[in-house]
């Protein structure tokens, strides 16, 4: 196991691309602290910002306050990452596998474009969760992200595929032109949830209210959900009891687009 | 000196197998009725394959299942992997989609998979939708009652068709007892089916007839009522013969059915214990009775 331990909070963002499983893999503690890191626009030292304990390993331990250090395993392939406080933007940006478990908040676009693994966030998720990074056309394409926490704007912002589950609230325009994949929200969804929704499934828990692009369809318990609930089990995410039994209002959207795309809502009854 | 279990005598034969394809299928629904009765018409018109194509049965009531409902395991047979997926998809198409709120599951993790759901999705008529929950992609089919949910991919194997024992009485009803005692303790085998009525088949089959056009007919030799006609292989007092066909997951399930299918049926009014083959020609599995109920003594 490694365990970097922050030792000075950098004044401006600190992008630690280098900070992943298979990079620290096998290096001795001297050689990780060696490693590049930009400190703003400055080249700087990984050994410059944190105390390395442990030669490299798949494992990582991260200890404090690290909501200034960007890129956290971003593209990380295999292995695990536990953050231990707050982490910063673009944590586990493009990953593909391997675990992540943050013990704080996330920053902004959290499991960005990812391609597989896992990001469970103990605290808070910043905006565009899952979402696509700027510029490009396509979000999360697969893998899963757990929120215990609430979650910010855009959450799922034209993702493809995959599982994003919220246990708290998200905010506006959750499921931005999502392409597919699913988002559950135990909390409240924001304002003009699913806006542009082509294909996908959006689940919360209370009331919303949908955009106009909506249709109602049904009164219904689908199965596949009963799936996800269990399967949530199995990742240590409790889930209400009732949820095993629950009954969902469906919506068909958004119509503006291909309109494939469906928002479940719980039914309070 | 001959094996007896209870004064019936285990004949010093084997019953011949052939290779199959096996498949596993998980069906649940709201509640067990409607799990097995789906369960019921998929395995139904599958007893063998000279005749059905498919041999199929129910292989045991689940507590636990995928999506947490009531369900029912079933194992389906078939020659050739090909002739797996088709009926595989067949039968869950007309028979599991069909009925009140099922879902269905693949229940084998095998290297070999056909396409289940990934056929059956073209019924959605582009309304079908997607998911992959845990790592394996479920196909979710809008239906008149609400949806359908199939796993895409259903695990296959090579496996066993045709174990079998007969089971010789001095009368019907003992033979019939004890049939049915064999029945009750071989469906507790896990990995094993009975692919008959009520696992039991009264009309044992040879291969080939007088009758050019029939591959398989009467078979003669256990019939009591032609002992003075052909070359039977009755003891005297034995008045009626059943046999018990077995399809398996693997050799050991086999064995072990028919070991405790053997054990439960020596009762009272049962002369012998025999099991059909075709001179050890024609399939690629004999299992010695003898042979199997030793190794099922423990030491």
């Amino acid at each position: 196991m490694t365990v970097l331990t922050l030792k000075s909070q950098p004044r401006a963002l600190l992008e630690a691309e280098a900070i992943r499983p298979e990079n620290l893999d096998r290096r001795p503690a001297a050689e990780i602290a060696r490693l590049m890191v930009a400190h703003g626009n400055e080249p700087a030292l990984l050994g410059d910002f944190f105390d390395v304990a442990g030669d490299g390993s798949l494992e990582i331990v991260l200890n404090g306050d690290l909501s200034r250090v960007k890129n956290i395993a971003a593209r990380m392939t295999q292995g695990k990452v536990v953050v231990n406080g707050h982490a910063g933007t673009h944590l586990g940006a493009e990953m593909q596998g391997g675990e992540i478990h943050v013990f704080g908040n996330a920053g902004d676009c959290a499991g960005a474009e990812m391609t597989g693994g896992k990001i469970h966030i103990h605290g808070d998720a910043g905006h565009a969760l899952g979402g696509a990074l700027r510029g490009s056309r396509r979000g999360m394409r697969r893998g899963l992200i757990l929120v215990e926490g609430s979650a910010g704007n855009e959450t799922g912002a034209m993702m493809r595929r995959g599982l994003i589950v919220i246990k708290g609230n998200a905010g506006d325009f959750t499921g931005l032109a999502m392409i597919a994949g699913s988002i559950i929200v135990f909390g409240k969804l924001g304002l003009r949830p699913g806006a542009g929704l082509v294909r996908g499934t959006i689940v919360t828990f209370r009331p919303a209210e949908l955009l106009p692009g909506y249709r109602y369809d049904c009164r219904y318990q689908p199965d596949f959900l009963k799936m996800i609930f269990r399967d949530l089990k199995d990742h240590e995410l409790a889930v209400p009891e009732n949820c095993m039994s629950a009954c969902f209002h469906r919506y068909s959207g958004d119509f503006n687009r291909l309109g494939k795309g469906e928002i479940l809502i719980h039914d309070q009854r | 000196m001959g094996k007896h279990i209870n004064g019936v005598e285990i004949e010093d034969t084997f019953a011949e197998a052939f290779g199959m394809w096996g498949a596993r299928i998980l069906i649940t629904a709201i509640n067990g009725k409607w799990a097995r009765e789906a369960a019921v018409r998929m395995t139904g018109f599958a007893t063998s394959v000279i005749g059905c194509g498919c041999e199929a049965g129910i292989e045991s009531e689940l507590e636990q299942t995928p999506d947490g409902r009531p369900g029912v395991s079933a194992l389906l047979f078939a020659p050739s992997k090909e002739a797996l997926a088709n009926h595989l998809v067949n039968r869950i198409g007309q028979c599991v989609l069909t009925c009140p709120t099922t879902a269905c599951f693949n229940g084998l993790q095998a290297e070999e998979q056909v396409s289940g759901g990934g056929q059956l999705r073209f019924f959605g008529d582009s309304f079908q939708i997607s998911k992959v929950i845990g790592g394996r992609r479920y196909w979710r089919i809008p239906v008149m009652e609400g949806e359908f949910l199939v796993e895409e991919k259903f695990g296959v194997q090579r496996a066993i068709g045709g174990g079998n024992i007969l089971i010789l009485g001095s009368d019907l009803p003992a033979t019939l007892r004890a049939a049915e005692l064999a029945v009750e303790a071989m469906q507790r085998v896990p990995g094993v089916i009975l692919p008959f009525p009520g696992g039991i088949v009264r009309s044992g089959s040879k291969v080939g007839s007088r009758y050019k056009f029939l591959k398989a007919s009467t078979n003669d030799a256990y019939c009591p009522s032609l002992r003075s006609l052909v070359s039977s292989a009755l003891p005297e007092e034995v008045n009626s013969v059943m046999e018990i066909v077995i399809d398996g997951l693997d050799v050991p399930a086999i064995e072990q059915a028919t070991r405790v299918g053997i054990q439960a049926a020596c009762i009272d009014g049962i002369r012998r214990i025999a099991a059909g083959n075709y001179g050890g020609n024609l399939g690629k599995y004999k299992f010695h009775l003898h042979k199997v109920l030793e190794e099922g003594t423990p030491r």
